[in-house]
């Protein structure tokens, strides 16, 4: 029992922390550059990753187990995932828009970007080659996106302190903020150490 | 704009070879339009790895806008984003499959991302912009020539960071110690101390940031010569947009309901008009 607690425990720093899926993997990058522009917004984004990854890794790892293995069609894999991705979100948005629309006003507009974000199939296909349990890899998905979470939330209020600062022309913008994430990624290594 | 009526580089609008010039130079994915940058980052550790990667997109890119362009009247407009998906997927399994048999050292340093193709911006964005409207044999030849575009750019920036990080070309000690160049010249470049940091992570973001800037200025200098530069990119991603004031999309959801009552609800055009509305403001935005 110990065991597997602190088994999970070590799935979920290393997960969120360690294997950061934005700084060390670059996954996920689009929403990271795109909606990191207010600390609230990215905050919502990361919460609305939170709950499709987790999800998601439930659902695909569920598949490959009970479907995909048994009949021998792992290869299938990659189109499996990303249908079953691209399906979950519209169902979850639909879900959420009628029965809690409480949550769906407040991630309903993150939902439809998530499809295209490429830490979701990242996550799932990881699981698959990690050989993780079911359990295993919704915890490393809900990991994940609280790494995600963690980054975006920073990044975005170094953005929010830049803003006005006088940048030389031609690094204003996206230039800016890949420096930033660079220093973010440095400072991200720091935590190998843990592992 | 006559030079859009042209074609690229003077080359008749849509002929194979325009279409192989306009991927490969006028809209480079990479370096001009600025899209697909998550494989730009993540592969770009090695002169090698960059270029498998490449070819591994331009494969997929040149198959996919094939049978896309073919299929592009039978498929319905309303499912044409799950479609799309399905023969992009398939094809990256194709891919997936003979390199795991054929190169399995270059399928092992790339893992992930070779499945991840899939949701590449570049080959979606390609089939939606220009296969799902065209024939074959221009679709094909535009996805040669993005995806050779995309190899082209992420080989030089894989160049880049191998030689100033580890020394090395294509795995061949240049600089640093052990270099393979004679005499004196060898000598002098085997003093070189290799910058790690630039084929770790970090690096990744710093090479991208140097490089968007220096495409920036060269935006510029096209501006002050009263050039269009409509097309080039702000170093984003395809989901690149504005979020709404959550206050707004309130308001927007009761007039949604009272619009529902009234007829169905369609499902797919919601992904597809967040996809696409906002960007203009945005690009504008970052454009001054």
């Amino acid at each position: 029992m110990t065991n597997t607690i602190v088994g999970l425990l070590s799935i979920m720093i290393t997960a969120s922390l360690v294997n950061n899926v934005v700084l060390s993997q670059f996954l996920g990058l689009c929403p990271f550059l795109g909606v990191s522009r207010k600390t609230e917004t990215a905050f919502g984004m990361g919460m609305a990753c939170v709950f499709v990854i987790s999800l998601a890794s439930l659902v695909t790892n569920a598949i490959y187990k009970f479907i995909l293995q048994p009949l021998d069609l792992s290869f299938l894999q990659t189109i499996v995932f990303i249908m079953v991705i691209a399906m979950l979100v519209q169902f979850v948005e639909m879900f959420l828009k009628k029965f809690v629309v409480s949550l769906y006003q407040s991630l309903g507009v993150y939902l439809p970007l998530i499809t295209t974000n490429c830490a979701v199939l990242g996550v799932a296909l990881n699981n698959v080659t990690d050989g993780y349990s079911l359990l295993e890899s919704t915890i490393c998905g809900f990991a994940t996106a609280v790494g995600f979470t963690i980054a975006i939330v920073i990044l975005a209020g170094i953005r929010e302190k830049i803003e006005f600062n006088d940048i030389p022309k031609p690094f204003r913008g996206m230039p800016t903020v890949l420096l930033a994430s660079a220093l973010m990624a440095i400072a991200f290594t720091g935590f190998s150490a843990l592992r | 704009m006559s030079e859009e009526r042209k074609g690229a580089l003077g080359f008749k609008q849509d002929t194979p070879a325009e279409r192989f010039f306009n991927g490969l130079i006028v809209e480079n994915p990479t370096l001009v339009l600025m899209i697909g940058m998550c494989p730009t980052l993540a592969v770009t550790t090695s002169a090698i790895n960059g270029l498998t990667m490449g070819l591994a997109t331009t494969f997929v890119l040149a198959l996919s806008n094939a049978v896309i362009s073919l299929l592009r009247k039978v498929i319905p407009d309303t499912v044409r984003i799950p479609s799309f998906i399905v023969v992009i997927a398939s094809f990256v399994t194709l891919v997936q499959l003979v390199m795991q048999a054929y190169v399995p050292k270059m399928y092992e340093a790339l893992g992930v991302y070779i499945p991840l193709i899939v949701v590449n911006c570049i080959i979606f964005g390609r089939a939606e912009a220009y296969a799902s409207k065209n024939n074959i044999i221009p679709s094909f030849f535009d996805g040669i020539g993005m995806g050779l575009g995309f190899t082209c750019a992420i080989t030089v920036i894989g160049l880049f960071r191998e030689l100033i990080g580890g020394g090395t070309m294509f795995d061949v000690q240049i600089f640093g110690e052990g270099s393979v160049v004679p005499g004196a010249v060898g000598y002098f470049f085997s003093q070189y101390q290799p910058i790690r940091i630039f084929i770790q992570q970090a690096g990744a973001f710093i090479v991208l940031a140097v490089l968007i800037a220096i495409m920036n200025q060269v935006k510029f200098n096209l501006e002050k010569k009263g050039k269009d530069t409509s097309k080039f990119g702000v170093g984003g991603c395809c989901s690149d947009v504005e979020i709404k004031d959550p206050h707004k999309v309130k308001e927007e959801l009761l007039a949604k309901e009272k619009a529902a009552l009234e007829a169905k609800e369609t499902i797919k055009p919601d992904f597809k008009a967040a996809e696409k509305e906002p960007v203009p403001v945005n690009s504008k935005e970052e454009n001054k």
